[in-house]
């Protein structure tokens, strides 16, 4: 009998893995964007910490937690094992390829854009996440929650650090700009009725989400908010 | 023919079989009229070629009307050239200009071994079409064809996916060398017809195992294919393929 296993080891069955796991990793980003956004009520953080504190407290989310960084990894995992099939599809390159003719650059650079956010992520989980789930929240705000707002704030005085940050999510946006469309067409979710809808919904999320994060760095670092 | 008045600089690969390494050449030709195909320049060169004694270049060709998918160049970076929806044969020296320097290469693809020169060996489409992308029909005779009533929507859809004449330009000109276009046609042709269904789901299997083993690589939904496709194949054939071939892994009880 040929399973599944046999299925999701074709090509089309590695690129519904792919699809799949990033119309997870793409739901996730809006639940990210959302609690982070807090901050922007301005009022020192205190909101936001009682999200953090719940984000990092709830046994839903922390269950959640590893089937992102299991998502995640898959997500990843099947990209590299995909490129590299790919580059031995064509083992003799073109002297002369004109690309731009007929695709979006950046359809044609996922690697490179997920190469560049897989930095970033390193870095953003070392600033962030390991801080606040092994080494420590230093300080408590005014209702005794850890801190986390605070970190960020000293974080984002680094002005290196705010311009990568800005910089990462516009490859963000670029990897949203096709891959948000491209999990449709690979899950097979092609309709003349919603090819519109999906194409409209695929760049809007993909730029109000990279404007919002890209603003938290931005908004703490010029002091508008504080 | 009116006579000719372009000047150009060719840069043609060469490349003696499948076992040693080809090169660009470079090749100055005078005279060319701007009403010649881009193949009959071709046929000028080696004239050129044969009367100096020199081997003239190999590339394939067969119709010269754009209908049978023999023609195969990578012209300047794009499959049949810069002009949307023609073969090589039917793209014409007044789409280039006096002096231009055009770089011609073969498709090139693990899947496509290169024959000679230009020529590739395109019989890994050959034996995906002989994995599944057939109908059976045993005995009897043609019943009469309103018996089996199509809507003219998906009649057009299945005729457009069957416009497919198998060059290999979106194998070409895909960045991963990916077949999906035109498998997807091939199974499309069939899977919007009612003589199709009975073996719908086992084809979509046999076929996408074919172009599997073939090693075509993996679609990323450029785009490319669609754009560069001589007959306009539309990427919906992929999407439906992606479906079909959902339904029968995970949905169907037949397995193959």
């Amino acid at each position: 009998m040929s399973g599944f296993g046999n299925a999701l080891s074709s090509s089309i069955g590695r690129k519904y893995v792919m699809g799949v796991t990033g119309i997870f990793l793409i739901l996730f980003l809006i639940v990210h964007a959302g609690i982070n956004s807090l901050i922007f009520l301005d009022d020192n953080g205190l909101t936001f910490n009682v999200g953090a504190h719940f984000m990092a407290t709830n046994w839903i989310i922390r269950a959640g937690e590893y089937i992102l960084f299991l998502g995640l990894l898959v997500h990843i995992y099947q990209a590299i094992n995909l490129t590299i099939q790919n580059k031995k599809a064509r083992p003799q390159t073109y002297a002369v390829y004109n690309g731009s003719a007929n695709s979006k650059w950046y359809s044609r650079s996922m690697g490179l854009l997920g190469t560049l956010l897989l930095i970033f992520l390193v870095i953003h989980l070392k600033d962030f996440w390991v801080v606040s789930r092994f080494t420590g929240i230093p300080t408590v705000d005014a209702n005794g929650h850890e801190d986390l707002y605070a970190v960020m704030r000293e974080k984002f005085q680094d002005p290196v650090r705010v311009a990568a940050y800005v910089l990462l999510m516009i490859s963000l946006c670029y990897h949203l700009l096709h891959g948000f469309a491209s999990a449709f067409q690979t899950m097979g979710w092609n309709h003349s009725k919603y090819n519109g809808i999906i194409k409209g919904a695929s760049v809007w999320y993909s730029i109000i989400i990279s404007i919002v994060f890209a603003l938290m760095p931005i908004a703490v670092y010029t002091g508008l908010i504080n | 023919m009116s006579t000719g008045n372009m000047n150009l600089t060719l840069k043609v690969w060469r490349q003696k079989n499948n076992n040693t390494k080809g090169a660009l050449v470079d090749y100055k030709l005078a005279g060319i009229s701007p009403d010649m195909s881009f193949l009959e320049m071709f046929d000028v060169l080696n004239e050129d070629l044969i009367t100096k004694g020199e081997e003239p270049v190999v590339f394939d060709h067969d119709c010269r009307e754009g209908i049978c998918g023999m023609c195969s160049m990578f012209i300047n970076g794009r499959p049949h050239g810069p002009k949307d929806l023609v073969t090589t044969c039917q793209l014409h020296m007044r789409s280039f200009k006096d002096g231009d320097t055009i770089v011609v290469e073969p498709w090139r693809a693990a899947a496509f071994p290169v024959v000679k020169d230009l020529t590739v060996d395109r019989s890994a489409f050959d034996r995906v079409i002989a994995a599944g992308g057939f109908i059976s029909v045993n005995t009897g005779n043609a019943q009469d064809a309103n018996n089996l009533p199509i809507p003219k929507m998906q009649a057009d859809a299945a005729f457009e996916a069957a416009a497919c004449i198998g060059c290999g330009a979106c194998v070409a000109t895909c960045k991963n060398a990916s077949a999906m276009l035109f498998v997807s046609a091939k199974i499309s042709q069939l899977a919007l017809l009612p003589q199709g269904q009975p073996e719908r789901y086992r084809r979509v299997q046999s076929m996408v195992a074919q172009m599997d083993a073939e090693g075509f690589g993996n679609c990323t939904n450029t785009g490319a294919c669609e754009a560069e496709c001589p007959k306009g194949i539309s990427l919906e054939n992929i999407a439906r393929m992606n479906r079909d071939f959902a339904s029968a892994k995970f949905v169907s009880e037949e397995t193959v």
